[in-house]
């Protein structure tokens, strides 16, 4: 008995620590909605990237590891800003399935992108971490670590958001959009600077990411569903929201994976949400719909 | 003689097979007709604004439901199909009736569906001793492959012919749906539903009966194809790419003409052709990019979809009849 | 100061403005009156780049506000309070001053105008972390004024700042106009509330179905006829 214990409670850790990467996914897909208004359905395929940038950067090129990250960081939130200017300020004005419709295009052309470029075979960074070893539990130095930077840089957004005057005008955005003008914002810049903090976001996590899986063109069919399933779980652009979300789906995800394969995880995780939709529909509420 | 044109076309497309005889354009032929009538089943609730993420998930269910249950309970597909379609229905119950009742619609609904076909392609991965996981799973085949029992044809004719047949139906059903009390009220419902309800409108179970409707279409058409292919993998038929290649197809070929999926498969189907013929051996993937930044030029430069502006450019040289009073624009 | 000249606007093929001019000179307070539906807050969003006029000028201190981005006329010296305060509901008193003052020009000013702001209201002062949704309609009305404030602006443009309240509340606003009036600020109101308005301003214009019918000092206005038929239509 006491073996089983331990063996949940490793899996009761483990989902923590995956939360907090979860939680900063969802962190950047919540921003881009609450202040654009608009889901980037391809945001986990920009997480690819920014894995495979780490990959080439550190594994194949022997950048610092420092480096690769900053650059893996800087090239999504690139990406992030090229996707907003591209794809969805033209489409602004339009229906709401356009916009859908636009970001999955741009999920297909970069999966395909991907492809092309780097194969589809399976990428390992080749970082190889140490691994702790508490109270018969192990637990990978790489999940720690990943879930202390997770932590760190929600809190660095959390103060720009609250101490800067662009975060200031980042959160009133997503409050009453029509009379941001009269403040002398210019609501296009601070689109343009959300999409690269969302960028940015989705940099960071490949980052953490990578440290813990492989990474493969489709790896973002992976976590894609779950971070939505997160995001609309806690609210559409409510950040606290998505934060407890995401714990509790990494709970459910590990303890899932303790008893059965991996996917059933994220089997339980959906039948988790449908039930939640009858229990909670508050949670569920939309500030906009 | 514009009335009698239909009947003719349709009549042209029932010979065909006959005239010509050709299998690699009559499979092209098939392909389409089967990914037309699964385009068009999401179309019935597509134009309604209830935009489904995850009808890759139905075509799933309806694929692996009928192939597992003839595989492993020699169940014929004559029963296999009508299960597997209820097996869709029910999923669909199952996941919109608490979307519906708690009026999570537009981002969200989307979300939810798109999460629905993914979970779907893991549930399909991970009973991978079932279902043979990623590497696909092929119904047995009986008495050589060509069996009215096992619905399995070795003809392309006789294909071609229950393609078209279950292309016709879809149709039919798309312009039943159009000239029904079911459209006024989902239409009102998509407008606003508050005002909707307070006129009487059962908002939920309106939705929801359409949601039912779509998903055993869907389910349908992953079973037909399956039984045509002889082989079902996870991401030819569920998955996310596949559900984002419908809505794709529907607003490319127009998504308030009832022939819209059809142009939509006919043109992204012969697009795919073209590039993996083109392209070939010489580099996988680019097929694909191709078709995904062609895909994103036509939702940015022609949101109304190719039937839809076509149908435009005629009614504003008097052509084509004006739109139905409250079609929303696209 | 402010100078509108013919000018047209609408929302589509709705026109809401026609053939408005008005001015608002140096050291006046000016009022547009008018009933319901008469255009007053179309005039005030055309003011403040909220939407396009389709035809006239519209100058301030001779500068073209037609050719300026909607979002540098704040820059200009113009400061909108618009309908129903539009605060941001759930961000609190002192972060929705802050955006007030989120112009670059007013940014290394922000610590004398919240004090300035603040001794205004002092009440804000109290609440100053409390989220603005939950404050009474008043309180509202008095932040939303306090934000455009934070601008350091030369002209205020006040769109009906007694709808939605109690009118004892109302005293109070308009107390606090004049107050502000003293201090030396331009100001333009559009108004609903005749005797309210009129015992704040210089001038003042009579708005009705989207063209100037009558203007003058506000005592005479007061007592005109058009008023009267414009508002009970006898």
């Amino acid at each position: 008995m006491a073996i089983f214990d331990v063996f949940l409670l490793e899996a009761v850790i483990n989902g923590v620590l995956l939360g907090g990467v979860l939680a900063l996914l969802s962190l950047g897909l919540n921003l881009i909605f609450g202040v654009i208004d608009v889901v980037w359905i391809c945001y986990a395929e920009l997480v690819m990237f920014g894995m495979y940038g780490m990959y080439f950067l550190y594994t194949v090129y022997h950048w610092p590891i420092l480096l690769a990250a900053a650059a893996s960081i800087a090239g999504v939130a690139v990406m992030g800003v090229l996707l907003h200017l591209l794809v969805i300020a033209p489409l602004l004005g339009s229906a709401p399935i356009n916009q859908l419709l636009a970001t999955g295009g741009v999920l297909f052309f970069l999966q395909s992108v991907a492809t092309v470029l780097f194969g589809v075979e399976f990428r390992n960074l080749g970082l190889r971490l140490p691994v702790l070893k508490a109270a018969g539990m192990f637990v990978s130095y790489s999940r720690l670590l990943a879930f202390a930077v997770a932590l760190v840089g929600m809190v660095a957004v959390y103060l720009f958001l609250q101490r800067t005057y662009v975060g200031a005008a980042i959160r009133a955005i997503a409050q009453d959009r029509q009379i941001m003008t009269l403040m002398g914002v210019d609501t296009r810049r601070i689109y343009v600077v959300t999409s690269a903090l969302g960028g940015a976001l989705a940099g960071l996590a490949s980052c953490l990411l990578v440290l813990l899986y492989d990474v493969h063109p489709f790896v973002g069919l992976t976590f894609g569903p779950i971070t939505f399933l997160i995001c609309v779980l806690g609210g559409l652009g409510n950040f606290g929201g998505g934060f407890v979300a995401a714990f509790v789906f990494a709970e459910i995800i590990s303890l899932g994976g303790l008893y059965l394969d991996l996917e059933w995880g994220y089997v339980f995780a959906f039948a988790f949400f449908i039930v939640m939709m009858f229990v909670r529909p508050e949670g569920l509420m939309a500030r906009r719909s | 003689m514009s009335r009698y044109l239909p009947w003719l076309a349709g009549l042209a497309l029932v010979l065909l097979p006959f005239v010509y005889r050709a299998p690699y354009p009559l499979h092209i032929l098939i392909i389409i007709l089967i990914w037309s009538f699964a385009y068009t089943s999401w179309s019935v609730m597509g134009r309604f604004g209830l935009v489904s993420l995850g009808h890759g998930g139905f075509m799933g269910v309806g694929a692996y439901t009928t192939a597992l249950l003839w595989n492993f309970k020699a169940v014929s597909p004559w029963l296999g199909i009508p299960l597997a379609m209820a097996a869709a229905g029910l999923l669909a119950v199952v996941v919109a009736y608490p979307c519906f009742r708690f009026r999570i619609t537009g981002h969200y609904f989307a979300l939810v569906t798109l999460a629905l076909s993914g979970i779907v392609l893991q549930v399909i991965t991970a009973t991978r001793d079932y279902t043979g996981g990623s590497l696909g799973y092929t119904p047995e085949r009986y008495r050589g492959g060509s069996s009215l029992y096992a619905v399995q044809f070795g003809s392309k004719t006789t294909w071609y012919l229950v393609a078209l047949a279950v292309w016709a139906v879809g149709l039919y059903v798309w312009h039943r749906v159009d000239r029904s009390m079911m459209r006024y009220a989902l239409e009102a419902i998509s407008e606003d539903e508050d005002a909707a309800a307070a006129a009487g409108v059962h908002v939920t179970a309106e939705k929801l009966k359409i949601t039912v409707l779509s998903a055993m279409m869907t389910a349908l058409a992953g079973a037909l194809y399956c039984q045509y292919q002889m082989f079902v993998s996870p991401d030819t038929v569920s998955g996310i790419a596949i559900s984002l290649q419908m809505v794709f197809a529907v607003v490319v070929g127009g998504i308030y003409v009832s022939l819209g999926p059809t142009v939509g498969a006919v043109i992204t189907i012969l697009l795919a052709e073209v590039l993996r013929i083109s392209f070939g051996t010489r580099a996988v993937g680019w097929d694909n990019l191709v078709y995904g930044v062609l895909l994103v030029l036509f939702i940015v430069f022609l949101p109304k979809g190719i039937l839809g502006s076509v149908l435009d450019l005629g009614r504003s040289r008097g052509l084509a009849p004006p739109p139905r009073v409250g079609a929303p624009a696209a | 100061m402010l100078e509108l000249r013919s000018v047209h606007a609408g929302y589509g093929s709705f026109q809401a403005l026609f053939d408005v001019s008005l001015e608002v000179r140096q050291g006046e307070a000016v009022g547009v009156i008018g009933p319901n539906g008469a255009g007053k807050t179309t005039l005030m969003r055309v003011i403040s780049g909220l939407i396009r006029p389709t035809g006239g000028s519209i100058t301030m201190e001779s500068t073209d506000l037609i050719a300026t981005p909607a979002h540098r006329i704040v820059g200009l010296g113009i400061a909108h309070v618009p309908e129903s305060r539009r605060l941001f509901p759930r961000m609190s008193v002192e972060d929705n001053l802050k955006m007030g003052g989120f112009m670059g020009s007013a940014r290394p000013k922000y610590h004398d105008r919240l004090d300035f702001v603040f001794d205004l209201f002092p009440r804000l002062r109290e609440r100053r972390r409390q989220l603005a949704g939950t404050m009474s309609g008043g309180e509202q009305q008095m932040c939303a004024i306090g934000r455009a404030l934070m601008s350091d602006p030369k002209l205020l443009l006040l769109d009906e700042p007694s709808a939605g309240l109690a009118p004892v509340i109302v005293e109070q606003v308009f107390d606090l106009v004049q107050r502000i009036r003293a201090g030396g600020l331009n100001v333009l109101i559009v108004e609903q509330n005749v005797q309210q308005v009129l015992r704040v301003v210089d001038r003042a214009y009579l708005l009705k179905a989207g063209s100037i019918r009558a203007a003058g000092p506000a005592a005479t206005l007061l007592e005109s006829a058009s008023l009267r038929e414009a508002y009970l239509g006898v």
